[in-house]
């Protein structure tokens, strides 16, 4: 047993409040394995994205690793897919979430298992959605085409056109994460106190007027959340992109987070390190800023 | 739930409609895809090559069944195994280490409690760097081994759990500390007697949310733990999408037996995974 603290570890600025039973070692397990594996990593991998780098030797080389990265019209694409498929499977989750949401609280025959229906994806491995997809994607024996041709469309090659590649991996994104939105909306729905809408019925309101002057502002916050968890996934996303196109055709749809990893297989680990600035950067560069104006637009219920 | 429950009772007869237009989308966009894995899975390889979503003409499953699992030595079985200490070693430490972290973090104000929220939101939001992390676990030691990828999960899966605890933990009163302690209840008596037990609720909705994540998690395995002796299930899946590229049957047998783990766990816990997932969610 640990004998009990007996400096204060507040400070003398602070109250009378000396003996704290919160002792401050209680952060050390924690703070150990999160500084070693994840500060330290995150710091360091300013130092090494400007070397070059072979796990046991790095060399200073300067800026070279970011003049390839922006020079290679390969590599600067995928930062600009990155923005686009979190924009777009954020947006997606945003307006298909609230609408699921505002259908799953209403007086609908089926609720639970439609709840549940949804949400599961989730749940379900990344890769197994994603290649499960591959295959209903698949332009002339895929499900999803022939029951297409069956309407009389003639379905595109989702994965193997490079201008829909990307996109068609961002909608399976969606797929599989609107449950979570939903979810998130759901809360804010259910969180909106009840009299709101007792006021609309006293006056009549339609069904378009509680969704547009209740619902809508009143789930704010649920939306803030959405629109920061989706971004933060779709930014750094991989593993979907990875199972279904690995970046294909060409590089359409390579993100960053795939261009770190095609990189590291290479061997260019600097180059490779390099790329995890840059979306370290992007991901800061939107998150931080976005998520203090979101904060600073918070309604109170 | 009730919310929006008067805003539309008025009119049941639309509701009928609505209802069925949404249960028959539901089976087409969420049913279908799962009911492909499954007819597939149990379809000879012929068959399931053609790819089609039609009834199998002859049923396969145990063939497959046992094809899958002695493919290339029995790798599903040892990925099995990995899969399982990897969930269970980490998420345990997570969740001890995460709920210490949040007990005195939501307890003491101190000059440093903004910059530790600081770094818990940190950890949620930055992506982690991955060669550098390599370099780390390589100089620990611990590159390629799993104790070395157990703490990978435990940084990273750390951030979630704090949130998590911290929020509940606000809702303890201060009062039961402070009986344990003129009780003579020392920090470690306090906490792991006192509160933890009382965060009972909270840290089964975390235990199921990470072990779902970690169980599922494809990437940091991939870059931490390389090689086919230590691989987990995931890397079996993306294992056989390259090597039986052809053998659709047992690929989709593969995803079939991966999903059950996160669908008993849905099953039995969907309260606690949902109360987890909006509460750490809405915090964050």
């Amino acid at each position: 047993m640990e004998a009990r603290p007996r400096t204060s570890v507040a400070g003398p600025a602070s109250k009378a409040r000396k003996k704290s039973p919160y002792s401050s070692w209680f952060y050390l397990p924690a703070a150990i394995v999160y500084a070693v594996l994840f500060l330290v990593p995150t710091v360091t991998s300013f130092y090494f994205s400007l070397t070059r780098w072979s796990i046991f030797d790095s060399q200073f080389i300067g800026f070279d690793n970011y003049v390839t990265f922006f020079r290679e019209p390969a590599l600067v694409s995928g930062l600009w897919h990155t923005v686009v498929y979190a924009v777009i499977t954020s947006g997606l989750k945003v307006v298909l979430g609230l609408g699921l949401a505002v259908l799953l609280t209403s007086q609908i025959i089926g609720r639970g298992y439609l709840r549940s229906v949804v949400f599961f994806p989730v749940l379900v491995s990344t890769i197994g959605v994603g290649l499960t997809f591959t295959i209903l994607m698949d332009p002339e024996d895929g499900l999803i085409n022939e029951s297409l041709s069956l309407l009389g469309i003639t379905g595109p090659g989702w994965l193997t056109d490079p201008s829909y590649a990307l996109v068609s991996v961002a909608l399976v994104d969606v797929w599989k994460g609107v449950g979570l939105a939903t979810l998130i909306y759901i809360a804010g729905i259910v969180s909106i106190p009840q009299e709101y809408f007792e006021a609309a019925r006293v006056d009549g309101a339609t069904a378009w007027q509680n969704f547009r002057s209740i619902v809508l502002p009143l789930a704010r916050p649920a939306t803030f959340t959405v629109i920061l968890l989706s971004l933060i996934g779709g930014l750094r996303s991989f593993d979907l992109i990875w199972a279904m196109t690995r970046g294909g055709p060409g590089f359409t749809s390579d993100v960053i987070a795939s261009v770190i990893y095609k990189q590291y297989q290479a061997g260019f680990y600097g180059l490779s390190t390099a790329g995890n600035v840059v979306l370290f950067l992007l991901v800061t560069a939107i998150i931080f800023p976005l998520s203090r104006y979101l904060n600073s637009k918070e309604v109170d219920l | 739930m009730t919310a929006a429950v008067s805003a539309s009772s008025r009119r049941p007869r639309k509701n009928v409609v609505l209802s069925i237009v949404a249960i028959l989308l539901s089976v087409v966009v969420f049913l279908v895809p799962f009911a492909f894995i499954l007819l597939t899975a149990v379809k000879s390889r012929q068959e399931a090559s053609r790819l089609d979503f039609t009834w199998p003409t002859q049923f396969q499953f145990v063939q497959n069944f046992v094809d899958v699992v002695q493919a290339r030595d029995y790798m599903l079985i040892i990925a099995f195994i990995n899969s399982t200490i990897l969930t269970v070693a980490s998420v345990s430490i997570m969740v001890v280490l995460a709920a210490m972290v949040a007990f005195v973090l939501q307890r003491r104000r101190t000059r440093w409690t903004g910059f530790i929220n600081f770094l818990v939101l940190s950890g949620l939001i930055i992506p982690p760097a991955v060669v550098p992390t390599i370099w780390v676990l390589q100089k620990l030691g611990l590159f390629r081994t799993m104790p070395g990828l157990i703490l990978v999960e435990v940084a990273f899966g750390l951030s979630f759990c704090i949130l998590l605890f911290r929020a509940f933990i606000a809702t303890v009163p201060r009062e039961l500390d402070e009986a344990a302690i003129i009780d003579g209840a020392g920090p470690l008596r306090l906490f792991f007697r006192v509160i933890l037990p009382l965060l009972k609720s909270v840290i089964i909705t975390c235990v199921v949310v990470q072990s779902v994540t970690v169980f599922n998690d494809f990437v940091n395995p991939l870059y931490f733990l390389p090689g086919d002796q230590n691989a987990t299930v995931q890397l079996t899946l993306y294992n056989f999408s390259s090597s039986y590229s052809t053998q659709y049957n047992l690929l989709f047998m593969d995803i079939l037996l991966i999903t059950i783990p996160p669908l008993i766990m849905f099953l039995f816990f969907n309260k606690r995974i949902v109360a987890g997932m909006t509460a750490g969610a809405i915090k964050g």
